[in-house]
């Protein structure tokens, strides 16, 4: 099985989405001839064309209205906002029109699009390059939001979101785009269904969720305290809404103890809900106070090295928060 | 208007109390001060008068549970009421006259007062899931050894008590000290402020050994503490002498069937106690506490008598001024508090203000013992059983001198055990001789 990189995962499941289904179109800025700025979908205007891979103008609002309006012409959109920083113009046509149209036409119209969007910091990318957009998307019922964190998943959640038949609002890691690499079966198709969370890592000491790019730090970190004799149990949500409960108050029963970690800020932030969710449905198996560990509330990623690195949480800070909260 | 009844402090050192017996249900009628409750504490049982006349609306703690002073026990009113919800667990220190047993307040004119920290305290946090698996297998938390932060006991702990506990259940805590509603919801401050010490290392040793908790109950805690306390602060020494009883034998022969007259069974004891009471009349070193300041001579003689109860423990009521009785006073005396004693009817009062004890382990067939002294005391004496010996005695021979004899005497020892802060060895020897001497040569 050969190793790829997470946006090979990605680049791979619009290829096949494509070839499979001639409804399906990709929009967004330097999608076509450039191939995206990170490269996601190099190499499909060559193959598909102008009329599947389109180069849309910098307008995000158009990019998810046209993405709407073709849906509901029977198209599968793929709506590439370059960086999820600049997702906030289309913020109306995502959580008004998109995110209703199943509920608000009483199921006789649906808006099946999927929202690609590379979210997070760390790459000295600065305000408007770093954002972390989940929490405003998540608390939105009609639409769904995953968060790959390995090639795999990326590749089969993206194949699942392209084929749902409701929008799917598609956060990349895109620190992580060339950073993780995993296996991904060629010959076969890869499919990771929506709403499902994985338990990356069994542990009984404490329960550790996370998503995208943490996940991945987190995985290093439960490695790190591993070798001090503390099993983590490392869960990768992959889908924020909705929210696979039953894995993560399955994991809190059997550890007693939760630590989420996420690069949004900490206020108001997707971890909140999963506190929330324990504080009210795992009470009396709690052992711990439920423990997050967020980006802080700042208003933006710094640029500054330094700062950026105070800011973003990392496999130590992970580390250092496991090793307090196993103690207590 | 509702009134409280409040579990009442009986005594100085008295904090907390069992109830025995309720004498009215829930729902019945009640007049005031007629008997409504039986309580236990350490040292005696009473019964409770209700502070008011009304219905005995709600019962907040049953019988054969143990709280602390001012805990209220139940409300009484008129049926319809408005009634407190919870029991409202106070603090020793709640000011509530002695003896009085009851303190009757109106509902609406108490203010709110904040929770205070329970026995719970004593864990550090009880997290939930300590909790709920405390509730589901009625563990006892205190005998969980806790290993978190500031010995906290943790789910790990928790797992790996019952795994190692014996089969069956430790007899359920009552609702108040399993750590639900009330214990979680104290302030953060109170909760996390009293951090557990870690279990010493020969308990945890001793529970880890296969075999059953024989739970505490209020007189063998308090009988364990009073030990270990008086062990530390008194230097114990013990002196021991023996006596000759022959004269006391005769004398109890001879007037025994007169006592019996009167309803009084002639025991040794009350010799014990009338030789001890001159002794320390005599010698008021003996009959006197440490105190910083200085020595603190009693002016008072009473004298303590230790009355076992088998496996219910021991209990220690006092004679006050057994230096002013007769031998028949004190016959009465140790004959009427032995009896209460045994049947558990003494007052708070009985049982306090003893500045000496006498202790007669002879009746189990123990020669001699070192007893602990019963703090704030000075010195117990240590009665060992009556034995016939053969002893050499001094005859006195016509010409004015002596001849040794061998004979067969009704003999005694006695152990003095005594503050060495207080006593030296001669003044001891000086007090224990003088009641050796009273003894051999009563009259």
């Amino acid at each position: 099985m050969p190793e790829i990189t997470l946006i090979e995962g990605i680049r791979q499941a619009m290829d096949e989405e494509l070839a499979r289904d001639e409804r399906v179109f990709i929009v967004g800025e330097d999608v076509g001839r450039r191939g995206g700025v990170f490269r996601a979908t190099q190499g499909l205007y060559e193959k598909y064309g102008p009329e599947r891979v389109i180069d849309s103008p910098l307008a995000e609002l158009s990019i998810v209205g046209v993405g709407i309006g073709a849906a509901l012409y029977g198209m599968r959109p793929i709506c590439e906002i370059q960086f999820a920083d600049f997702i906030h113009p289309a913020f109306n046509q995502i959580v008004n029109e998109a995110a209703k149209m199943c509920y608000r036409s009483n199921g006789e119209w649906t808006a099946p699009m999927v929202i690609r969007a590379p979210y997070g910091g760390g790459i000295g990318g600065g305000l408007y390059h770093s954002q972390s957009v989940e929490a405003f998307f998540a608390h939105v019922p009609g639409l769904k939001v995953v968060v790959p964190s390995n090639p795999y998943d990326a590749k089969g959640l993206l194949k699942a979101a392209v084929r749902d038949p409701n929008p799917v609002l598609y956060l990349e890691p895109k620190k992580g785009y060339r950073l993780i690499r995993g296996a991904v079966p060629e010959d076969e198709e890869v499919l990771v269904p929506i709403g499902k969370a994985r338990v990356s890592r069994e542990g009984r000491d404490l329960s550790l969720f996370a998503y995208g790019m943490m996940h991945h730090y987190s995985l290093q970190a439960a490695q790190q305290v591993a070798a001090e004799g503390i099993e983590v149990e490392v869960v990768d949500l992959r889908t924020l809404n909705p929210l696979d409960r039953e894995t993560v108050l399955g994991s809190v029963r059997k550890t007693g103890k939760a630590l989420i970690v996420y690069e949004d800020n900490l206020t108001g932030g997707y971890g909140a809900e999963i506190a929330a969710l324990l504080a009210e449905q795992a009470f009396t198996d709690l052992d711990a106070p439920v423990r997050r560990l967020a980006g802080p509330d700042v208003p933006a990623v710094p640029y500054s090295r330094p700062l950026q690195d105070w800011f973003m949480p990392n496999a130590e800070k992970i580390a250092a928060a496991i090793r307090e909260l196993d103690a207590y | 208007m509702t009134t409280k009844v409040i579990m009442p402090r009986l005594g100085e050192s008295v904090v907390e109390g069992t109830v025995t017996k309720w004498l009215k249900r829930e729902g019945e009628q009640v007049e005031e001060f007629e008997p409504l409750l039986e309580i236990n504490t350490d040292k005696v049982d009473t019964e409770v008068p209700s502070p008011a006349a009304g219905t005995l609306l709600k019962v907040y703690v049953g019988e054969g549970q143990t709280v602390q002073a001012g805990t209220l026990l139940a409300v009484i009113g008129e049926p319809g009421e408005e009634i407190p919800e919870a029991p409202e667990v106070a603090g020793a220190t709640m000011p509530v006259s002695a003896p009085a047993a009851v303190e009757a307040t109106p509902v609406s004119s108490v203010a709110p007062s904040p929770p205070r920290p329970g026995r719970q305290a004593d864990l550090g946090f009880i997290s939930p899931v300590v909790a709920r698996i405390a509730a589901e297998h009625k563990v006892d938390l205190t005998q969980v050894r806790g290993t978190g932060r500031g010995g906290r006991i943790t789910k790990k702990d928790m797992l790996a008590y019952l795994e190692s506990r014996p089969a069956g259940p430790a007899p359920a805590a009552p609702a108040w000290e399993q750590p639900g509603s009330g214990e979680l919801f104290r302030p953060s401050e109170e909760v996390f402020g009293g951090a557990r010490p870690p279990a010493s290392q020969p308990e945890a040793e001793a529970r880890a050994l296969p075999g059953t908790v024989q739970p505490l109950d209020v007189v063998r805690r308090s009988i364990a503490e009073h030990m270990v306390r008086s062990k530390r602060i008194s230097p114990h020494v013990s002196t021991i002498m023996e006596a000759d009883m022959s004269r006391v034998m005769a004398h109890r022969r001879n007037h025994k069937e007169d006592f019996a007259h009167e309803g009084i069974n002639l025991t040794y004891t009350p010799y014990f106690v009338a030789a001890a009471a001159e002794a320390l009349r005599a010698v008021p070193m003996a009959n006197s506490s440490w105190s910083d300041e200085g020595i603190v001579l009693h002016g008072a003689v009473n004298v303590g008598v230790a009355v076992s109860l088998g496996e219910r423990g021991l209990i220690v009521p006092v004679i006050k001024e057994a230096d002013q009785m007769s031998l028949r006073g004190l016959a009465r005396a140790v004959q009427d508090l032995s009896t209460r004693a045994r049947s558990g009817q003494l007052s708070p009062a009985e049982v306090q203000g003893g500045t000496f004890t006498i202790t007669n382990h002879g009746v189990g067939g123990s020669l001699f013992a070192t007893p602990i002294i019963n703090q704030p005391q000075c010195a117990i004496l240590g009665v060992g059983k009556i034995q016939k010996r053969v002893v050499v005695i001094e005859s006195s021979e016509g010409d004015g001198g002596t001849q040794d004899l061998i004979a067969i005497r009704p003999m005694v020892y006695l152990t003095l055990t005594f503050d060495h802060r207080i006593l030296d060895g001669a003044v001891a020897d000086q007090f224990l001789g003088l009641v050796v001497m009273r003894l051999e040569s009563w009259a």
